[in-house]
């Protein structure tokens, strides 16, 4: 699964890289949305309203 | 109540005694490694689609691409989202028995064979239900308690902006799985009842399963909402709802139900042929003729007529027998693929087999079901599970029509 594990020494073939880059991809998107709600949900909290609004985002995918 | 308690209780029992004593406690051998368990697992994670088809067409169709039917969608949302989040945690409930030793469940993660189908569904399944997890945090935090903790109210309102992410992400996911579990039996090389040619690696089970469990997941959340209407007496979405979830079930079963065909015939003149054998020498003993005519014709066909012809769905009667027909065949292609493969002989001193689950085996399974029930009815007790329900019952107080009893409503 990680490429410590010892399979990956001698395995570093297509289907590895595609298949754990694709999960690694998947998972990166998800920790980062959770990521995002979490900063975002603090900045709220904390009453940082101008930073909050500039982070917001907005469908499809705008920043600003 | 109590029967939802007894079967889990039954479930729990099984499982205790399949944990304690081992998988002798069931009627799985050399030849059926694949028993009741795995025919539930197949059926609850295809009807289960429902949550991710629903979620993709709404959030991400609608948001992006703003069509009309987003709206009508959002209305049973939720609910599918719930239904995902049973299907999906009862299987892998259900699966930790079935691998006999759960304690060394890691090691299809940590030593991951790349190349094998049932590591992808592994980690699919996986992912997905702490995908599904993410979804359902937001509906658990509007709860009219939970709801007045400034902390996750705000919370629930950042992860549920980010809903076509996680939808994305689910959509992602969900499409390899349910294609990853039909290209298992398509890759059975010495099984030519399951084996298929394909497309590149993937065998033409891969796309029939992702297009079968996309056409029976709409079905199966419009029977759960429907039940639910029936036994709460209320109208929770408008008919408008059900008939366009039918609309796009019965296209997509349709369709299914063209390739299982082409499909079933390319099998019937190409692989069987090439093992040497006929076609009749599949369908012997329990497992006749009779399961391909229910599966393709009474279970397939029929219900698509049914739910594709719009004087047919939207006739309250039978839009919802439409609905059980499609499950019912989905049901019947699981189980055919994971038990009728196995029951066939393979060497010649083999004979055909047959098999019955234990009464451990039906716990386990029944428990699933029990725990569904519970989980799916406290969601809809506690949780806003249909933005609907408020405005189609108003209710007088003081002679005054309320439409909107608080009910939170995210975006």
């Amino acid at each position: 699964m990680l490429p410590f594990v010892f399979e990956w020494s001698w395995q570093w073939d297509a289907g590895r890289i595609v298949f754990m880059g694709l999960l690694y991809m998947v998972l990166g998107a998800i920790s980062l949305g959770v990521l995002y709600a979490f900063v975002m949900t603090w900045l709220r909290l904390t009453g940082r309203d101008k930073l909050y609004k500039r982070l917001w985002l907005r469908f499809p995918f705008t920043l600003w | 109540m109590v029967a939802w308690l007894m079967l889990i209780a039954w479930g729990l029992v099984s499982a205790f005694l399949c944990l304690y004593k081992g998988l002798n406690q069931t009627n799985m051998n050399h030849y059926f490694a694949f028993g009741l368990w795995i025919v539930f697992d197949l059926s609850l994670i295809a009807l289960g689609a429902g949550a991710f088809f629903t979620g993709f067409l709404a959030h991400i169709i609608g948001n992006v691409f703003i069509y009309p039917f987003a709206e009508n969608l959002k209305a049973v949302v939720n609910a599918a989202v719930v239904i995902g989040f049973i299907c999906y945690s009862g299987a892998i409930a259900m699966l930790g028995i079935d691998i006999g030793q759960p304690l060394r469940g890691w090691f299809i993660f940590w030593h991951a064979n790349v190349h094998s189908m049932l590591t992808e569904v592994s980690f699919c399944i996986t992912v997905y239900l702490g995908v599904l997890t993410i979804e359902y945090l937001p509906l658990i935090l509007s709860n009219r308690k939970l709801n007045k903790i400034p902390e996750l109210n705000i919370f629930g309102d950042n992860l549920h902006h980010l809903v076509a992410l996680f939808a994305a992400a689910g959509t992602f996911l969900s499409f390899f799985h349910q294609g990853s579990l039909g290209g298992m039996f398509g890759v059975l090389f010495g099984r030519p009842f399951a084996f298929r040619d394909g497309f590149l690696m993937w065998p033409w089970t891969f796309f029939l399963f992702i297009l079968s469990s996309i056409a029976a997941g709409p079905s199966f959340t419009l029977l759960c909402v429907w039940i639910t209407q029936k036994v709460t007496g209320k109208a929770l979405v408008q008919k408008g709802v059900f008939i366009l979830l039918a609309k796009i079930s019965g296209w997509l079963l349709a369709t299914y139900m063209i390739f299982k065909i082409l499909d079933t015939i390319g099998w019937a003149y190409g692989v069987v042929p090439r093992a040497g054998l006929s076609f009749m020498d599949f369908y012997q003993g329990s497992y006749g003729v009779w399961l391909m005519i229910a599966e393709i014709g009474v279970f397939g066909i029929i219900p698509a007529v049914i739910l594709i012809t719009p004087q047919l769905r939207e006739r309250n009667g039978l839009l919802v027998i439409g609905a059980v027909m499609n499950v019912t065949g989905i049901v019947f292609n699981r189980f055919v693929f994971s038990i009728q493969t196995l029951a066939i002989p393979v060497m010649p001193f083999d004979t055909f087999m047959s098999y019955m689950p234990t009464w451990q085996e039906w716990g386990i399974a029944l428990g699933t079901i029990g725990y569904g029930i519970l989980l799916f009815s406290l969601s809809y007790r506690y949780l806003p599970l249909f933005p609907q329900e408020a405005e189609l019952n108003p209710v007088t107080i003081f002679g005054r029509v309320v439409k909107d009893f608080g009910v939170v409503k995210r975006g």
